[in-house]
């Protein structure tokens, strides 16, 4: 018969043997994955390595923030398709969350109508893979008449298979840069100063539409209006802001798909508001308004941060599936580069640490707004 | 008195009431429902318009299609293509394999929403029965059919072939994860948790295209692997981190109490997890693992990415030669809806289903 201790001892020494194993299996893989990779790479003649970063790319792609040429460095080309992952998932993240909250609040409204049809875009949308939709959309999009037969809204938006051609403020692309992290900041402090989430969310909106105007009231060009619209001037449009299609589409497509979702996160939130909350607004005389904004949205927040802090990170991963349409995001730049240079393994890692980083700052993002969003006294 | 009626009111009356309520118990209120309804009923009539009484149905038709003619829906695509957009480019006289494959895997998945399948047993001699009958039929050798290797495989078939052969290696997986996160061993959990954490934060398209195309190079040639077999077992691992997520919910929900009964009873670590823990485990997981499956079937899609051809890729085929090119719509339309009577039946059941637990746990 073995006495408690050695019993106690021998699990203990099953246990340090099972660790140790894993151990060793994960760094004897690794090992092996190292040498591997060093044969195979040395048998097709590459040199590993971030050298590579400085040499010239000599091929194009479709859109880019900062201007572009072909003799641009790999490095500067996958900055650029960097910012284009981030510029379209920050747009994404700004609209879905906008759109999810009004068709969230409608699934949740008490009349028929708005419910029903909230309830068939969130089924619809939410049902259907996102690339699907992106591909449909982009096939849409690439058969829609030229510049000249332009779809046209009040002779200032035009839609045409170009892109989307909108009014902007008269600055340049470097100031419209400034304008948006300014922007973001705004927003940050808006939170930071814990307003009614309502009002704070007009504040920001309001905020930065006034400093955009303001800029293009002081730096426009000289002798030119505030806002540029655009106009057909023989066979291309001039002035405005042009949206390409590449860019539209993954805009839009990610928006439908990702303001189901959200909208579900909201609906799920909203419910879970004690109904003896809303009857006490509605016994102190509140208006329908006034008991969403003042009552269940702030009450239902705290319930729906989480979620949708996720379906933020989601949102941003979504962006990878612009390479189905050729729109020039991270991973797209990414594998075009792999063909191109063969240096598969630092590409994939400048990748992956891309991501890792992005959505790291994304959770810890959610994480504060949680902590700002929580009662007091809990 | 007698003219006060004691009959219950009738149906009809109560459904008017409730409309009356609920959407027009204002002129502002009413005002909204009758521009929403309207422009649904009108949204609604556009499409069957479209769809269904202007739409040329079969391929003879053909020469009706078009803008100029003012034909609806050119189903005359799906009617000639609908074999390559559903089996890809298997053998044409070998279709009838390909049918009975994607039955079983669909048979599989009903079956497995049945509450009489709901043990871990059942399931998983179900879904590997499922999965080796469509394998048998679609490789065809050891049936004595001509043999099909993967390579041939396509459209519909192989979506359906991607999403069982993840969900069955991707399910124990998730499970063992799932352990290991909870294992009292800090490397063992380290290791769980880094794993974990670092697959869900990468987009699912990174995952598999690092296994496309690192996998080669870090591995030796003789366990390189099929492609698909590497994407797929790259995807299983995906689904798992995420399982494992939902495992440990359901692990929250069990009480201390039990493993410590368990222990004191002196039943081993593997009894108590087997016999007691597991059981309320998946039960409680459940409505979350559906919608897991759910979301893994949609995410099938990406694969199209890699350079499958799955029934994305068919669709696009189909529409790709000049004759049939002006018909995207229809074939997009097409495997929209195929897609979507999938996902949303499934996730309609999963939406009952925690409905139903709701009630029996109140």
């Amino acid at each position: 018969m073995a006495t408690a201790a050695e019993l106690r001892m021998r699990v203990k020494r099953r246990k340090f043997a099972i660790q140790t194993l894993l151990v060793g299996l994960s760094m004897l893989v690794v090992v092996g994955a190292v040498t591997t990779a060093r044969t195979n790479l040395e048998a097709q003649g590459l040199t590993s390595g971030f050298a590579f970063l400085d040499r010239g790319t000599g091929w194009d792609y479709s859109f880019s923030l900062i201007p572009k040429d072909i003799s641009d460095p790999y490095a500067q080309t996958l900055f650029v398709g960097f910012l284009n992952t981030l510029f379209v998932g920050f747009i994404a993240i700004f609209l879905t969350t906008l759109f999810g909250f009004l068709i969230g609040t409608a699934r949740d409204a008490s009349n028929l109508a708005l419910k029903t049809a909230a309830t068939i875009y969130v089924q619809v949308f939410r049902n259907i893979p996102l690339i699907l939709q992106l591909v449909f959309l982009y096939a849409v999009l690439i058969n829609l008449p030229g510049p000249r037969q332009a779809m046209a809204v009040a002779d200032s938006v035009f839609l045409s298979n170009r892109g989307l051609m909108i009014p902007g403020v008269n600055v340049t692309p470097g100031v419209a840069l400034v304008l948006l992290c300014l922007s973001l900041a705004f927003g940050v402090a808006v939170i930071w100063r814990k307003l009614p989430p309502l009002q704070g969310f007009a504040i920001w909106v309001g905020g930065s539409l006034a400093v955009c105007l303001l800029a293009g009231l002081f730096l426009r060009p000289e002798g030119e209006a505030i806002v540029s619209v655009p106009a057909l001037q023989g066979l291309r449009f001039r002035g405005g802001i042009t949206i390409p299609i590449e860019l539209l589409g993954m805009i839009v497509a990610i928006t439908l798909y990702g303001s189901a979702y959200i909208a579900e996160v909201v609906r799920g939130g909203l419910a879970q508001v004690p109904k003896g909350l809303t009857e006490a607004g509605q016994a102190l005389g509140l208006t329908k308004t006034a008991i969403w904004s003042r009552i269940k949205l702030p009450m239902a927040l705290r319930s729906i941060i989480p979620p949708l802090g996720n379906q933020w990170i989601f949102m941003m991963k979504a962006t990878t599936i612009g390479v189905a349409i050729g729109f020039s995001d991270l991973f797209y730049i990414v594998s075009i580069s792999i063909t191109q240079s063969g240096q598969t393994l630092e590409l994939i890692a400048i990748l992956m640490g891309a991501f890792l980083l992005v959505n790291g700052g994304l959770a810890v993002f959610t994480n504060w707004l949680n902590a700002r969003m929580k009662l007091k006294a809990h | 008195m007698s003219d006060i009626s004691m009959a219950p009111p009738s149906r009809l009356h109560a459904i008017v009431q409730t409309v009356q309520r609920r959407a027009f118990s204002s002129a502002a209120d009413a005002a909204l429902s009758v521009i929403v309804f309207g422009a649904l009923a009108w949204l609604a009539w556009a499409l069957i318009d479209w769809a269904v009484l202007r739409a040329v149905w079969t391929e003879e038709n053909v020469s009706q299609c078009g803008k100029d003619t003012g034909a609806g829906a050119c189903w005359a695509v799906i009617d000639a293509r609908h074999r390559l957009i559903l089996f890809g480019l298997y053998p044409f006289d070998q279709h009838w394999r390909s049918t009975l494959a994607c039955v079983a895997i669909i048979a599989t998945v009903i079956l497995s929403c049945l509450p009489l399948m709901w043990s871990a047993r059942r399931l998983s001699t179900l879904w590997m029965a499922g999965f080796a009958t469509y394998y048998l039929l679609m490789e065809g050798s050891l049936l004595g059919l001509p043999q099909v290797t993967t390579d041939g495989w396509g459209g519909l078939s192989l979506t359906l072939f991607l999403f069982s052969s993840v969900v069955l290696l991707g399910m124990p997986m998730g499970l063992g994860l799932a352990l290991m996160r909870r294992s009292e061993m800090p490397v063992v959990r380290g290791f769980a948790v880094l794993l974990i954490d670092f697959i869900r934060s990468l987009p699912l398209l990174t995952t598999l295209f690092t296994a496309a195309v690192v996998i080669p190079i870090i591995l030796p040639s003789w366990l390189e692997g099929d492609k698909i077999w590497r994407v797929i077992i790259a995807f299983a691992l995906f689904f798992a981190c995420y399982q494992a997520e939902v495992f440990r919910g359901g692990f929250q929900a069990i009480p201390k109490g039990q493993f410590e009964a368990g222990k004191a009873l002196g039943l081993s670590y593997w009894h108590i997890l087997g016999r007691i823990v597991l059981p309320q485990v998946f039960r409680h997981a459940l409505p979350s693992t559906i919608n897991m499956v759910v979301v893994t079937f949609k995410e099938t899609a990406i694969v199209i990415i890699i350079g499958f051809f799955d029934v994305m890729a068919s669709a696009k085929a189909a529409f790709g030669t000049g004759e049939w090119a002006p018909y995207y719509l229809e074939v997009y339309v097409f495997v929209a809806a195929i897609y979507w009577i999938f996902i949303f039946s499934l996730g309609q059941y999963g939406e009952y289903l925690k409905g139903r637990m709701a009630i029996s746990e109140r």
